[in-house]
């Protein structure tokens, strides 16, 4: 069954992307069945609490999951490509150049002995064959382009000099340098102060405006999702529970679990009043032990007896909007 | 079951905290002075019992600093420090012993501030026996009631924190503070690790714990919507200053000071609105040069040129509602 969206001209496909971890007592599936679609100027959410699977699909998308995860089934169609079974070196011409990739914490992405100017150079040297001089004048430009002041002086810093917002620019001068044209950002604001947050999504905007780059946001920030997605899908246990227009899910949420979601967000028109929020109870999933049927079942406040036997599959009673869940609308 | 703001439970008093600085004979001989970090550049706050104080302010503001002098983790440079009707920061180890019984504080990573070899049920019990609260027999009676006031289930005694979730990890640490009967508890980013539908059942949890049990609190946050949920009273913290403070609603509705503002306008909304450019532009400065005259000027879209001049006073804006800004506008949030 076709769970994907309608399709116009999508520049990037994912078609039941299954990825196992194994251990010991057995594969533990961090993302089941994922279907996903980005088509160029978009930006897709995914939307989730820590061990969704969120960043193992993003992962998979470059072939970076980490060891021992594995993607096990599914396909990753790039501008008609599986980027699956793409050889290494064909891989390697798309990561970092058509597809690339900035993380959350940019001080650990960065090398600590290198400077600025040979970190940036090095993948346009690498990926666009530029030369010395050309590089350097170009990432000069980068720089100047991600908001960084006197961008010809900071070229010869090393990491360590600057600040966590400024070492972000840095990640995102890097990521931009080979104008790809999807850009997965991992939680990229994660670590940042909420101005500067404000700062590097502005940033990331501006960006994408100007050159049509499509994203890949993810975040377990409701409200970051919320104001920079054009798609979301919001992911439980390793599952798309939800899948749609931004505007749509935000404002009316079909699952049960984006509603506790949504609901469990503090906000700040109800400042001082210390009215009790509406929490999802029950504990977060346990991939090694879930429960038959929906993962949501236990901690779910419409629960029904059918819900141990169901598959999860998006429906496809709203076509810009499809949820997991065939009992609560 | 009132707060009475006449009777703070707690006083601090224009306290400052400095880092560094402190040069040799020979760094003075080669005129070379130590740069001084500043933390804390004159902070004064009080809290009444049953009321919640939010601090929130960015990285580097001096939240945490804050809530370390008040315990005595760190002993503050100038300024004083009153508990009840207790000097904290002259006190000797016997009173401190008790001042900080009465005050216990949550972190922000419950991973980290429990012992994993410690089960469950002694980490709850042997802050209350080590303090002479309870007895032996009676340790397991306060360990039952405690899990279940933090929603825990009694079984949960026997395991080791690896066992537990994140979310059931803080509720310990929660109890572990509980089990003293402190009259304060300072929560230090208690929920800043959690999840969100974990962090709304910690928060409701608070909510409940601060009804029931008529507890003062300082709640630190860097989240305004988390401090929004909890406060009585917010101040806002920037580079070692409070720059604006007063009734929670009243902040968030109508902030006076420019960083408030910005730091609202910031907040990113569920409504999903975008926007056209960043609130605030630039970076906090280095608190090794803190800026002449007020501190958030060059970040300013509203500074003048006595700004750059003149530390600003506070200025009552409304009852109780203070706001250290020369300039003051209006910032309606709609």
């Amino acid at each position: 069954m076709d769970q994907t969206l309608p399709d116009t001209h999508s520049l990037l496909e994912i078609e039941g992307l299954t990825v196992g971890f194994a251990d010991a007592r057995g594969v533990l599936l961090a993302a089941d069945q994922i279907h996903l679609n980005i088509d160029k100027n978009q930006t897709l959410g995914l939307l989730g609490e820590s061990g969704c699977g969120k960043s193992v699909t993003l992962r998979s998308i470059l072939g970076i999951v980490p060891y021992p995860g594995e993607v096990i089934a599914g396909r990753i169609l790039w501008e008609g490509r599986d980027l699956l079974t793409l050889p290494r070196r064909t891989m390697e011409q798309v990561r970092g150049k058509e597809i690339s990739m900035i993380f959350q914490d940019p001080t650990s992405c960065l090398n600590p002995v290198f400077t600025i100017e040979d970190q940036i150079t090095e993948t346009l040297k690498i990926k666009l064959n530029m030369h010395a001089r050309d590089a350097h004048q170009r990432a000069v430009e980068l720089l100047d382009h991600v908001g960084i002041p006197s961008p010809a002086q900071r070229l010869g810093l090393y990491p360590h000099q600057l600040s966590g917002g400024m070492r972000q620019r840095i990640m995102i001068a890097i990521a931009i340098a080979s104008q790809p044209k999807l850009l997965l950002a991992d939680e990229p604001t994660t670590a940042l102060d909420v101005t500067i947050q404000d700062q590097i999504l502005n940033l990331l905007a501006s960006l994408r405006k100007e050159t049509g780059m499509a994203m890949i946001l993810v975040s377990h920030d409701v409200g970051v999702v919320a104001q920079n997605c054009d798609a979301v899908a919001v992911m439980y246990a390793g599952r798309i529970m939800e899948y749609g227009k931004a505007s749509s899910v935000m404002r009316s949420p079909r699952h049960p679990y984006t509603r506790g979601l949504l609901a469990a967000v503090p906000t700040l028109e109800q400042a001082g009043e210390r009215q009790p929020l509406t929490s999802i109870p029950g504990q977060p999933p346990n991939l090694a032990d879930l429960p038959p049927g929906c993962p949501f079942q236990p901690r779910c406040p419409f629960v029904r007896e059918a819900c141990t036997n169901i598959p999860v599959v998006l429906d496809r009673r709203f076509p810009e909007h499809g949820s997991a869940c065939p009992f609560v609308d | 079951m009132a707060i009475d703001p006449d009777h703070p439970v707690l006083k601090v008093d224009n306290i400052y905290k400095y880092y560094g600085g402190k040069s040799t004979l020979i760094d003075r001989i080669q005129r070379k002075p130590k740069p001084r970090l500043v933390a804390l550049d004159g902070i004064s706050l009080t809290l009444s019992r049953n009321e919640v104080l939010g601090l929130v302010g960015e990285s580097g503001s001096g939240k945490t600093t804050t809530a370390r002098c008040i315990v005595r983790l760190e002993v503050p440079d100038r300024g004083s420090i009153t508990f009840g009707d207790r000097d904290v920061l002259a006190a000797d180890t016997e009173t401190l012993r008790h001042i900080r019984r009465d005050m216990q504080m949550i972190y922000q990573d419950p991973y980290s501030s429990l012992n994993p070899r410690m089960t469950v049920r002694s980490a709850i019990s042997e802050p209350a026996l080590i303090h002479g609260l309870v007895e032996k027999e009676g340790a397991e009676d306060l360990v039952r009631e405690l899990l279940e006031r933090v929603g825990l289930p009694y079984t949960v005694a026997n395991l080791r924190p690896r066992a537990l979730s994140g979310g059931q990890r803080q509720r310990v640490a929660i109890a572990r503070a509980l089990a003293l009967k402190p009259s304060v508890i300072i929560a230090d980013e208690a929920v800043s690790a959690l999840d969100v539908s974990i962090q709304a059942q910690i928060l409701n949890l608070f909510g409940e714990l601060i009804r029931d049990l008529r507890l003062g609190m300082i709640f630190i946050a860097h989240q305004l919507s988390v401090i929004a949920q909890l406060s009585d009273r917010v101040a806002i913290m920037y580079l070692g200053r409070i720059v604006e403070s007063g009734p929670t609603a009243d902040v968030f509705t109508r902030p006076r000071h420019p960083y408030t503002g910005a730091l609202l306008e910031a907040h990113p909304h569920l409504s999903g609105e975008k926007k056209q450019a960043p609130a605030l532009k630039g970076e906090i400065p280095s608190p090794y040069a803190i800026p002449k005259g007020c501190r958030f000027n060059i970040r300013c879209r509203f500074a003048e040129e006595k700004c750059f001049e003149i530390d600003p006073p506070p200025t009552e804006v409304s009852p109780g509602h203070y706001a250290w800004c020369h300039v003051l506008p209006d910032l309606h949030q709609s």
